[in-house]
């Protein structure tokens, strides 16, 4: 009985809870690990801190790159009206 | 002082708000199912439109005058933190993505509350559901246009009262007639307006300060710790900081106003695309006000007030007209807001209410002049209340955010992915969440060192799954 629609939900919405995890790890590990030191002991990248290039820039690019490929590799099309039962 | 530059794109702005509002209102007297279309826009919106309303409807005056002033007195610390808000573009349109989308469209749901009545099969939901959102959203839209209207006092030297009716008529108008249609289009609008804003001012900032490696210098030399995650003073602590993650990045599939957008776009191509379009979106303005803030301190040093930072500094950075097109952002996203709320808690009224209670079997062309009638009644109270903000509602504006979040979070999710959630668990969840936020706001809201709905949102999450499980013989009945 199960629809074989909500098995791509299901898994989808997984594929969210992931990222989610992904996003945060980036987003910790980049500012405490390289900006819990003194600021005079910062290394600077295109002017910004380390910690914040890392963790607030180039995190941030890279989850939007990750999110695109994430959809166009494995979300799948489904139709939302309810006349494919059957299938 | 009147700044006749900046006034001239506002009011074109506003002139296009209002085609869009008329535009709409065709749809509406042409479409076969008055509910669906006026309060769903006929679930038709594609990719573009949704990242729009998404993104519009969640960031609102804080996005854009409230957390720059925070940013200026904190520094890089507040920009961290404010990237919390990134999963407000992917997470919520994944997680009720798809399963939603089907849901709701099964249980021909038009509200949240349609959706929490078909799946629990319960009145004290509705009604439970129902009080809390006209409440907390009432309470949210009515500090929403004072922000709209002191921004408008503000640029244009006009007087309070006056700068709410001209920012309430404009608002009122277009929701009015063109219902959610309107809403979403507009939502485009200013969503569009919110990322270019952002960028032009960023950009002007940054020329302004001399470059990021001088502004930068300069944040040093006047207090290195605004170069620290942890704010200039040390008070931004990892886990506070990492707390927010639930409020305004995870929580935010609570929030009714975000979730209906959720059952409203056309097929599985827009939700793709609106995931991506969003988090980009979200994601600019996020990063680029919340910067702008701390680049903002040593070009316009000494402020004060920390709501005028973004003002003062658009007029102060950018030549006349851009200034007017970037204060044009903040009005936009204020609006974006308020619109959003509006058409929620006159559906809650019309559908979940009055057609729920007190006339089941009204007509077409009852449920469409009630419908205009409630949303034209909320909207003037609105401005009443507005006009002299009563101490309660601005207490209860506070926690709408939390407090909604509270309510709602675990009954949907649950209500969507776990076969034995049931309406005792639901219940006990919504009222344990909403109390314990309420009493932790007023006791202790920085309890272990964590924002105030850490906790009710991990008690409910418990009471929940306990509740529910204890009671599946009792449930058992109704849950199929």
């Amino acid at each position: 009985m199960q629809d074989q629609r909500f098995k791509v939900a299901n898994r989808e919405a997984l594929i969210g809870v992931g990222l989610v995890i992904i996003n945060f790890a980036i987003w910790f590990g980049f500012a405490y690990g390289l900006g819990s030191g003194d600021p005079s002991e910062y290394n600077y990248i295109l002017g910004f801190p380390e910690w914040f290039f890392y963790s607030c820039i180039a995190g941030t690019v890279f989850m939007i790159f990750l999110i695109w490929i994430t959809i166009k590799v494995f979300f799948k099309e489904v139709s939302f009206e309810e006349q494919e039962e059957e299938q | 002082m009147i700044h006749w530059q900046v006034i001239i794109p506002l009011f074109l702005f506003l002139i296009i708000i209002f085609a869009i509002g008329f535009w709409a209102n065709k749809q509406v007297r042409t479409s076969n199912s008055f509910l669906q279309e006026y309060f769903l826009g006929g679930r038709e919106m594609g990719g573009f439109l949704l990242a729009m309303t998404m993104m519009a409807t969640y960031g609102s005056a804080s996005s854009f005058i409230g957390g720059p002033g925070v940013s200026y007195n904190l520094g890089l610390g507040w920009v961290l933190l404010a990237m919390a808000q990134l999963p407000a573009g992917y997470f919520v349109l994944m997680v009720l993505g798809k399963k939603f989308a089907i849901i709701s469209r099964r249980y021909e749901a038009i509200t949240l509350i349609d959706f929490l009545k078909k799946r629990y099969n319960s009145n004290a939901i509705i009604v439970l559901s129902a009080i809390s959102i006209i409440v907390f959203l009432f309470a949210s839209m009515t500090a929403q246009w004072v922000g709209g209207a002191r921004l408008i006092e503000s640029l244009t030297g006009m007087n309070y009262t006056t700068s709410l009716l001209i920012f309430a008529v404009t608002v009122l108008v277009y929701v009015i007639i063109g219902g959610f249609r309107a809403v979403a289009l507009t939502d485009a609008l200013q969503g569009s307006i919110m990322i270019i804003g952002t960028v032009i001012l960023l950009i002007g900032t940054i020329i302004a300060g001399g470059g990021i490696d001088q502004i930068m210098a300069s944040l040093y030399n006047d207090n290195p710790q605004m170069l620290s995650p942890f704010g200039s003073d040390g008070s931004l602590t990892p886990l506070y900081v990492s707390s927010f993650w639930i409020l305004i990045g995870l929580g935010v599939i609570g929030l009714p106003q975000i979730a209906v957008r959720a059952m409203s776009y056309k097929d599985s191509k827009s939700l793709h695309k609106a995931i991506i379009i969003g988090t980009i979106g979200i994601g600019t303005i996020m990063f680029g006000m919340h910067l702008i803030g701390v680049l903002a301190r040593p070009v316009i040093p000494g402020i004060e007030v920390a709501d005028t930072v973004m003002p003062t500094l658009t007029l102060k950075v950018l030549p006349p007209i851009l200034a007017g097109v970037v204060l044009a952002a903040p009005m936009a996203a204020i609006m974006s807001t308020v619109n959003a709320l509006l058409m929620m808690v006159s559906s809650t009224v019309v559908k979940d209410i009055y057609l729920n209670f007190i006339n089941p079997d009204a007509s077409d062309k009852q449920i469409k002049n009630r419908s205009f009638l409630v949303t034209t009644v909320i909207g003037l109270a609105v401005i009443i209340f507005a006009l002299k903000p009563p101490e309660f509602l601005i207490w209860l504006n506070l926690f709408a955010f939390g407090g909604l979040e509270s309510a709602f979070l675990w009954s949907v999710v649950f209500g969507l992915y776990w076969k034995k959630a049931n309406k005792y668990g639901a219940i006990s969840s919504m009222i344990v969440g909403l109390a314990l936020y309420i009493a932790i706001d007023r006791l202790s809201p920085h309890i272990f060192g964590m924002h105030t709905v850490t906790i009710p949102i991990f008690a409910s999450l418990i009471i929940f799954v306990i509740v529910s499980l204890a009671t599946q013989r009792v449930g058992g009945m109704t849950n199929q």
